[in-house]
């Protein structure tokens, strides 16, 4: 405690945190807002749901005083009056309150952020706001007093009394007697007589009359009054503060003067024990269990250090490779070395992991928005939909989250636009009337799996494949399975919209879903029953930042092999592959033949194929569960690698999903096997049409 | 982008410009300095698949994978200097950066908007749609590569 | 030396736990803080603060329905509890007062006032 400053005071530093902590939470507040209003809106009938956004607006309000932000003050206080009509009366808003709601949970949300940045808002911005919240008490049919209400300060500011000026002192008779309520509520007479005593010299009696028996007395109840004689020089109302809380559980009387029938004051007024009882004292308080309550649980970090330090970690990773890269080879030399190298990759990985996980966020931050995007579109469909959402608590690295909302509106858009049929078709198909929308997040094998599944028709697969053909995407004969035509869609350019709708978007289609999510790490697929529906499957990284991968040697280039897609590594050689029409290998594995391909070749690092007689190959499976076969020059080693992003003018390298700079500081590219699979099977297609005609 | 809103601001106010100017086999070449971030040596490029030839690869700057394109086979003009002796402009184009390969940097002219002039139609040329002006200065021609379209076709290359 | 008394604050918003917390910790008091009404009944098993400072509108367990559980609580029943209020309105008062409050704050407060109130209860 500062001598010069009065107790209590907050140093600005701590307050600075204060301030700043206080916005971060009104965006919580904020979010909470939208999503109790949309589950509302949503029908949600439980009364907490209102309570819980009257909360919202009420702690805005709270904090926003107690920092001085009064403009944030005015306005949280309208919302929170008008909220308060259907906290009290356990009424529901309508469609359009929600709606007048919703809008103002935006400017609510402008006017944070405006405080924040400490921007003055413009009369405009108020005006509008202001206006906004008029519209909110008319319709929710508050009465508007206490909106006015606020039009005069709405919290009592520091009082300042003038009374502090009048100098004269002049006595005062309070007669006090306290009832059992007052002990009851933990008040004590001791403690405001002693309040009392602060204002001015004082001559207390103590009156013992009201004392029964011994037999009689009730420990609950209360029997002592006193009579007191107080000589002040501030007001009857400053006497009467003190009183303040027990005003209702006392009989009081405050007169001017030294009352005439005043008891004479006894000589030795007995102390009088409080009668409540206060059994146990602090020292019985756990101190370590104190210390741990006291103790925030979370702390709050400015997202820009956070990804400093993620940053400087994937750096400690290229160093630590960096290391390794340089280790002396013989490790007789110095056996030590390799145990240390070893520990501190295992340091360096946990440390890793750790602020990764730092990072992660529920999905929820995204799935939260889908509410209402469902509800436009079936306002623009006119289909109606039931929208279930599971698994919103998986969490996912923040910057997979910030990817996902495109790619989720996407497809959620296309699930409702083209999944669903229409009324009409449904009752036809003797569906439900209503769509069925099931989006999920679960974690699986250390990805984030997101399936979006709807209940439509389901992908019309000739119709699929006519469009394909139409738009040269295969030739009129190619032989095409049946789910490799679903998987048509993802090819640039194709859409099965005949018109192109507002919804779904001028010709952009799933290929550009399929990008984004690539551009996550992630890989989608899909899977479709005729008249039954369709999923969607995004199968997403936990963290963009980092990968475990197979470092292999390509036409004398590094290349990534991600783990997550390598079954196995297989010597090859003239026992185990057979050579099946002009171009194509197959590679026996324990029984069964997947197509071996020239991974050079396949990617464009020589003009065409050139299996060597025997090698090494690298076995992989692509999302569908395909498995193939890429022959490699070498294997160099398994290697965790910092994820770099590859992205020429926004175009994507053909089989890349991405890059990275290994610890020789070379840069290596890190394979999508997906898209090679994907680019390999046209050409199978090909070669097996080329067989069929042989 | 940086380089058309500079190309705006230029001609709004009339303000001259400083351009460096690099060579690219006999001929000269420039972009306007505040796009430059640095010029670098040489340092090995991984070469990526499936791509234009122009598009020389990737290489590590400062933990940066930084694409390279080979200016010389962009506009097809043959360099004459040996790889290792080539010179890397690094660009910003939109935010990213880009590394141009030439022969060697020249130096930094001031132009203003009287020694600037529309390419001719050179339409079939290779050179038409990556370098859109002219800059003459002190009896010197030099070509204003057009950032923005350097990778411009790239897409329809690859297609 | 003697024991610094324990204050509890409940309170569902970080803002307000922080700034009570700051001010009362400057103001030599040890403090225990919750973020709702089922949080400090649950801090109440192992504490007995000196007072109990508590926020109304709070999730899972708001204030009111908090002071009635500790008044039927025989260890805490006599621990001084002080609200916090938004409202200075007589009715918010005398709801305080109801609900076996010994007294109440008015936000927004700055420390002279909070720990005025402090004082009138006797901690």
């Amino acid at each position: 405690m500062s001598a010069e400053h009065p107790e209590g005071w907050i140093p600005p530093d701590v307050m600075a945190g204060i301030t700043q902590q206080f916005f971060e939470e009104c965006e919580e507040h904020l979010a909470l807002l939208e999503s109790g209003f949309l589950r509302l809106e949503a029908g949600d009938h439980d009364p907490e749901t209102v309570n819980s956004v009257f909360r919202a607006a009420h702690s805005i309000k709270g904090g926003a005083a107690m920092l001085g932000a009064t403009a944030l003050v005015g306005f949280s206080h309208r919302f929170e009056s008008a909220l308060a009509h259907f906290r009290t009366s356990k009424t529901f808003p309508s469609h359009d309150v929600l709606k007048v709601f919703l809008k103002a949970t935006d400017q609510l949300a402008d006017l944070v952020r405006a405080t924040r940045a400490g921007k003055e808002l413009t009369d405009e911005q108020l005006n509008a706001a202001s206006r906004e919240l008029a519209g909110l008490a008319d319709t929710t049919g508050t009465d508007t007093s206490p909106v006015a209400h606020t039009e005069e300060p709405a919290f009592s500011p520091v009082r300042v009394e003038f009374e502090d000026f009048a100098p004269a002192e002049q006595p005062w008779t309070i007669d006090f007697r306290p009832h059992a309520e007052l002990y009851a509520k933990a008040n004590d007479p001791i403690v405001l007589l002693r309040e009392l005593k602060r204002l001015g010299e004082m001559d207390t009696v103590l009156d013992t009359s009201a004392i029964p028996l011994l037999s009689d007395l009730n420990l609950e109840d209360a029997y002592l009054a006193w009579s007191i004689t107080l000589h002040t020089a501030r007001t009857e109302s400053a006497v009467r503060e003190v009183f303040e809380f027990v005003e209702r559980d006392c009989d009081l009387h405050v007169r001017a003067g030294i009352a005439e029938t005043a008891i004479p004051p006894a000589a030795d007024p007995r102390p009088v024990p409080a009668p409540a009882l206060r059994p146990g004292d602090a020292s019985q308080d756990a101190p370590a269990l104190r210390a741990a309550l006291q103790q925030p649980s979370t702390l709050r970090v400015d997202l820009e250090r956070l990804d400093r330090l993620i940053n400087l970690v994937s750096e400690l990773v290229i160093s630590e490779a960096a290391l390794a890269e340089y280790a002396p080879k013989d490790s007789a030399q110095n056996p030590n070395f390799g145990e240390a190298l070893d520990d501190l990759s295992q340091l360096t990985r946990d440390i890793q992991e750790s602020v990764m996980g730092i990072r992660a966020q529920p999905v929820k931050s995204v799935f939260q928005r889908l509410p209402r995007l469902v509800r436009e579109i079936e306002k623009a469909t006119g289909k109606t939909v039931r929208l279930t959402i599971e698994g919103e608590d998986t969490q996912v690295d923040r910057s997979v989250i910030e990817g996902l909302t495109d790619p989720l509106t996407h497809m959620v858009r296309n699930a409702i636009d083209h999944g669903i049929e229409t009324y009409e078709q449904r009752q036809k198909a003797n569906k439900p009337a209503q769509g069925s929308l099931r989006i999920s997040a679960a974690h699986r094998a250390g990805r984030v799996v997101i399936e979006v599944a709807d209940d439509g028709g389901g992908i019309d697969r000739d119709c699929v494949r006519a469009i394909a053909v139409k738009q040269n995407l295969i030739s009129a004969d190619a032989i095409v399975a049946g789910e490799d035509i679903d998987n048509l869609i993802f090819e640039p350019g194709f859409t099965t919209a005949d018109k192109v709708t507002d919804l779904s978007g001028r010709g952009v289609g799933m290929d550009v879903v399929r990008r984004s999510v690539q551009a996550l790490g992630g890989r989608i697929s899909v899977s479709s029953r005729r008249g039954a529906g369709t999923t969607f499957a995004l199968s997403l990284p936990l963290t963009l930042a980092v990968l475990d991968g197979m470092l292999v040697s390509v036409c004398g280039q590094s290349l990534v092999v991600p783990l997550a897609a390598l079954l196995e590594t297989v010597q090859f050689s003239c026992d185990n592959v057979h050579k099946v029409g002009p171009n194509a290998s197959l590679l026996a594995i324990r029984g069964s033949h997947v197509p071996l391909i020239d991974l050079g070749a396949t990617l464009g690092y020589k003009p065409q194929s050139q299996l060597s007689a025997d090698g090494i190959a690298l076995l992989v499976e692509d999302d569908a569960g395909r498995r193939v076969a890429l022959a490699v020059d070498d294997i160099l080693g398994q290697k965790q690698v910092v994820i770099k992003s590859l992205e020429i003018n926004c175009h994507r390298i053909a089989g890349i999903a991405a890059a990275t700079i290994l610890g020789n500081g070379l840069v290596a590219l890190i394979l999508d096997v997906n898209a090679v699979m994907a680019s390999q099977k046209i050409g199978l297609a090909q070669d097996e049409r080329l067989m069929a005609h042989a | 982008m940086r380089d058309a809103a500079a190309r705006n601001q230029a001609q709004e106010t009339q303000e001259r410009r400083d351009f460096l100017v690099f060579r690219v086999g006999a001929q000269e070449f420039c972009v306007d300095v505040l796009a430059v971030k640095e010029v670098r040596g040489w340092t090995p490029t991984t070469s990526l698949p499936k791509v234009p030839s122009f598009l020389r690869g990737v290489t590590n700057l400062r933990g940066t994978v930084l694409p390279i394109v080979d200016l010389g086979d962009r506009l097809q003009i043959a360099c004459d200097t040996a790889i290792e002796d080539r010179i890397v402009v690094v660009v910003w184009i939109d935010r990213k950066l880009l590394g141009l390969l030439v022969d060697a940097v020249c130096d930094i002219v001031t132009a203003g908007d009287k020694n600037l002039q529309a390419m001719p139609d050179l339409t079939g040329e290779p050179i038409h749609t990556s370098v859109t002006s002219l800059i003459t200065v002190d009896g010197r021609v030099i070509g204003l590569v057009a950032l923005d379209q350097i990778l411009a076709d790239t897409r329809s290359q690859n297609a | 030396m003697l024991e610094p008394k324990t204050i509890l604050t409940v309170d569902d918003s970080r803002t307000m736990r922080d700034l009570l917390g700051n001010a009362l910790r400057e103001a030599g008091y040890s403090v225990v803080q919750a973020g709702d009404g089922q949080e400090a009944l649950g801090a109440l098993d192992s504490i007995k603060p000196d007072l109990i400072i508590t926020d109304i509108n709070m999730p899972r367990m708001g204030g009111f329905n908090f002071i009635d559980q500790v008044r039927r609580n025989p260890r805490h029943r006599a621990t001084p509890i002080l609200v916090l209020t938004t409202e200075s309105a007589p009715e918010l008062k005398e709801r305080a007062r109801k609900s076996g409050a010994t007294g109440w704050i008015v936000k927004p407060f700055d420390p002279a006032r909070l720990l005025d109130a402090i004082r009138k209860v006797g901690v």
